[in-house]
């Protein structure tokens, strides 16, 4: 296992940028999502650690080994960095079993048979697909497939495994075990682990941070709490989780890392960006942002802001109201009871994030 | 993220400079070389022939040629002929191969064994026995009473009856390239079709067709560029009927001599090779718009069930069976049969005369059974070992290069086999540095097959590499597999099916073949085509047919081998293996 550094990574097809100066830095055992809408680049980004494309530009290392730098021409080949990766479409050979699948590594690296056989064994009781070890893979199901390939990934102890939407293929029960398997997996291996998704629930759930990219930048690379709670921009509030971005006039900063805003007739307390903070002194508030996530507006008589629900929807337990505010903003809301559509509603908000709106636009 | 991965394909100059570091892939462009000198060089050295008069630059055989009436009439017979046989061949080996592979029928590995069969007969066999068949002087008919009187027109010598046979002669083309096509099908995308709520004919017109467009179109591209070239049917069938395709004027125009006579058949040639490359240039313009890669698991047969039809439909892929092999078959047998060519086969006369002289009178029979099994073994092996890396760089690892290489490649099968023997024996009569001369020995016949039959190695691997999910060999790589190991141990098997299947069209079309060995023969090297063409020619169309029977003899019993072995194999090495 070792940590990855890539700086200044670029990779064009033709006029098309897919990666444009991208620099990210995984700690060795660390759980990565990259996540983002399609076309974003994070596989680009994926293929480009793996080698099986080359950068225009940057330079990416392994565990302190350049293997990949135009600039000196280096160029690793992914047969030579023993990174595991696995693919959406699992790419199982299907003229070998399962076993021989799995121990294709240890074949190529050529072990001897008693070993080999030890060690693929223990991988696919990891996987728990021990008894499969004789099947053909036409015979497994989408998820016995997805996990004979992570098995075959983890018997050739990589650097770190690559995982390019594994769970697209899958349906959503599915999806939640294998979920699970893959966290047991890194934490029984403690491998590196980088994963690419468009699913930022399935990242949320599972990395220790997750770096969320668009038009081929990282927008912002974070723990998901942080992500959630303090969404850098308008691309990765509107991204990751639910809610709403309301532009703001009115700021009254308290202190670096609290202020007031006003929102219709209500004053809000809410949390505020540093980075607008040391703003505040040249530019103008004018271009702020509030995020408002459901869990921090309340429906209460008693608020200050007024708006008509929109919508209802019965999660469970509560439920969720869509209410607007103003001519064209509404917010997405919780309830503990049941809303009719147009209703008048007062609302409660406990917490809020104010950023910089425009923060995208000059990156 | 399907995007990058197609971009991949369309963006030549960027893969090459990944691969630019991996000197392995270096190394594979090296290929590239020999199969310049072996295909194209000599085509190129005919060319020469063509744009020089007399030692000087000149276009004068252009403009002796193409002001020829009879040249484009030549041209339009072709096409005819050509266009509409591979319509022929459509049908039958389309319509075979979608109900063998895709439907419940019974008996599908016998009805696949037989369809290979007629591929295996010369086509002036085929010709031959189809005239003897029909005409009024029929073996077979005369021997059940019911030929056409004396002095009737025999139906064959007509442009359709050319294209009738051409479409039967190769429709096992088709069938074959479809085949290995429909063998990528995974089931999944056929059920989700039904699922949707496609049924009959949605399901095959929408789904099952589209998806084997790039068999299909690849299959007929290959058909058309064959009956374009062909010989022996345009020639036994044409000649009579004075019906001149461009093959039959190249060869009309040999037999004429004179001192111009290369560089107008240099000029002819190149015309029917732009023919061919204009097919083969559509042919790739609409494959590379259908990039479909199959995903999912391949392995598990389809079996559509015809229900109620089913029995119909087997008697009607019976029925086809023995009017293109049996009938054919019992009237080339009858007339091996017959004491003296045109006297009437009855139980009494029948005589195994014939076959008694072939094997054991005459010498040159085994010689050439020799001969032809070592070419076409050794073509076909040399052929696909070569063919497995040049496939993967040309599917791969695609650049200007290798997409001229990709045209270039069908021009020696495209053209007439006598065109291609004439720029083999311009080139290689005396090698430039050498000072060695190929002439009179097998070396020329092999080097001259492994220039025709190429394209016919190449296509099905070619067609192969292009439907393989490239995920799964960057598995490989990313599990730490070399080139040669991922060749070797992902590539190849998933490949060998189609690398047997054109392993296997190459060494029965150079088992019979007779057009380019017709002229680059010499005594002790005769090939199998070449000794039943001289036997026919010099009269002795019985002793003809007793070789013919003995070869189609030999091959299905060669067939039959394999199929025995193939259990033993890996899974789909053997094509007609269901």
């Amino acid at each position: 296992m070792a940590d990855i550094n890539l700086s200044r990574i670029s990779k064009c097809f033709g006029d098309y940028r897919a990666v444009n100066q991208v620099s990210l830095d995984i700690a060795d055992g660390e759980f990565v999502a990259l996540l983002g809408p399609s076309g974003c680049g994070k596989t680009t980004l994926l293929r480009l650690l793996a080698g099986f494309e080359a950068p225009d530009d940057g330079v990416i290392s392994l565990g302190g080994q350049v293997v990949a730098d135009p600039q000196s021409n280096i160029m690793v080949t992914p047969e030579m960095r023993n990174l595991g990766i696995v693919f959406q479409s699992y790419a199982l050979w299907p003229h070998m079993s399962v076993a021989r699948n799995v121990g294709y590594p240890l074949e190529v690296r050529g072990l001897g048979r008693a070993e080999r056989d030890c060690k693929i064994k223990a991988a696919l009781d990891t996987v728990a697909l021990g008894p499969y070890a004789d099947r053909s893979p036409s015979e497994l199901s989408g998820g016995q497939r997805q996990r004979v390939a992570l098995a075959r990934c983890l018997v050739m102890e990589p650097r770190a495994v690559l995982l390019d939407e594994p769970l697209a293929n899958l349906d959503v029960h599915l999806r939640e075990t294998m979920q699970q398997a893959f966290l047991d997996f890194h934490r029984r291996t403690g491998a590196t682990m980088i994963y690419v998704t468009h699913d930022q629930a399935e990242a949320m759930a599972m990395a220790d941070r997750i770096a969320v990219m668009d038009k081929g930048h990282i927008r912002q690379m974070a723990a998901p709490e942080t992500l959630y709670r303090e969404p850098a921009d308008l691309m990765v509030a509107g991204f990751v989780g639910a809610g709403a971005v309301l532009p703001i006039s009115n700021v009254s900063i308290h202190d670096d890392r609290t202020c007031s805003v006003r929102l219709g007739d209500a004053d809000v307390a809410a949390r505020i960006c540093p980075n607008l903070v040391r703003k505040s002194n040249t530019a103008q508030l004018g271009q702020a942002g509030i995020c408002l996530r459901p869990e921090d507006v309340w429906v209460d008589d008693a608020g200050a802001l007024r708006g008509s629900v929109e919508d209802c929807v019965y999660l469970g337990g509560r439920f969720r109201l869509s209410v607007r505010i103003g001519r064209d903003q509404s917010l997405p809301v919780y309830a503990n009871r049941r809303a009719r559509i147009g209703e008048q509603v007062g609302l409660k908000v406990s917490d809020g994030w104010v950023f910089d709106r425009m923060q995208d636009e000059a990156a | 993220m399907q995007a990058t991965g197609r971009l991949r394909g369309f963006l030549p100059g960027m893969t090459a400079s990944t691969s630019s570091n991996r000197s392995s892939d270096r190394l594979l462009y090296w290929l590239l070389l020999p199969v310049f000198v072996v295909s194209i060089l000599p085509i190129m050295r005919l060319g020469f022939e063509g744009v020089m008069v007399g030692g000087v630059p000149s276009l004068g055989y252009f403009q002796d040629v193409l002001g020829n009436s009879t040249t484009w009439q030549a041209t339009a017979n072709s096409l005819y002929t050509a266009g509409l046989g591979t319509v022929i061949s459509l049908l039958i080996g389309g319509s075979f191969a979608f109900l063998v592979a895709l439907t419940d029928v019974r008996a599908k590995a016998a009805l696949v064994f037989c369809f290979m069969i007629p591929m295996m007969i010369p086509p002036q066999i085929t010709a031959l026995s189809w005239v003897q068949l029909t005409g009024p002087s029929s073996a077979l008919l005369n021997a059940f009473g019911i030929a056409p009187a004396m002095g009737a027109p025999q139906p064959l010598y007509s442009a359709e009856g050319i294209a009738l046979l051409l479409g039967i002669q190769h429709a096992s083309i088709v069938f074959l390239t479809l085949r290995a096509n429909l063998r990528m099908l995974p089931r999944e995308q056929i059920e989700a079709a039904r699922l949707a709520g496609a049924r009959g004919g949605r399901l095959w017109w929408q789904i099952i067709l589209p998806l084997t467009s790039p068999g299909l179109i690849a299959g007929t591209a290959m058909a058309f560029v064959t009956a374009l070239g062909n010989f022996g049917i345009t020639a036994m069938l044409g000649i009579p009927a004075n019906y001149a395709t461009l093959p039959t004027l190249i060869y009309q125009k040999l037999a004429g001599f004179g001192p111009s006579v290369l560089g107008e058949v240099s000029v002819l040639a190149m015309l029917i090779g732009a023919i061919a490359i204009c097919g083969v240039a559509l042919h790739h313009r609409l494959v590379s718009k259908r990039d479909y890669r199959l995903m999912g698991m391949v392995g598990r047969p389809l079996d559509i069930s015809l229900g109620a039809r089913r029995p119909l439909v087997e008697a009607i892929l019976w029925a086809v069976l023995v009017a293109i092999l049996v009938v054919p078959l019992l009237a080339l047998i009858a007339t091996s049969l017959v004491p003296a060519f045109g006297v009437k086969l009855n139980f009494d006369n029948y005589s195994f005369e014939a076959f008694r002289e072939v094997l054991f009178v005459q010498p040159s029979t085994m010689r050439a059974f020799q001969n032809s099994f070592m070419l076409s073994v050794g073509a076909s092996l040399t052929l696909i070992l070569v063919c497995l890396p040049l496939a993967y760089v040309m599917v791969r690892r695609p650049s200007r290069l290798t997409k001229l290489i990709n045209l270039m490649v069908e021009v020696p099968y495209a053209l007439p086999g006598v065109v291609l023997a004439i720029a083999c024996i311009l080139l290689f009569i005396r090698i430039p540095l050498l000072d060695v001369s190929l002439y009179g020995t097998l070396g020329i016949i092999f080097i001259a097959y492994l220039a025709r039959f190429l394209v016919i190695a190449l296509r099905p691997v070619m067609n192969s590499f292009s439907q393989l999910d490239p995920a799964l060999e960057e598995a490989a790589q990313a599990c730490g597999a070399g080139l040669g190991r991922r060749l070797r141990d992902i590539l190849l098997p998933l490949v060998a099916p189609a690398a047997a299947a054109g392993a296997l069209l190459v060494f029965l079309t150079a088992f019979n073949e007779l057009t380019v060995s017709a002229l680059l023969w010499s005594a002790g090297n005769e090939t199998l085509g070449v000794l039943i063409f001289n036997l026919d020619d010099s009269g002795d169309t019985v002793l003809a047919s007793a070789v013919a029977v003995l070869v189609v003899l030999v091959v299905i019993a060669l067939m039959t081998g394999f199929q025995l072995a193939s259990r033993r194999l890996p899974k789909g090495v053997v094509p007609w293996q269901t």
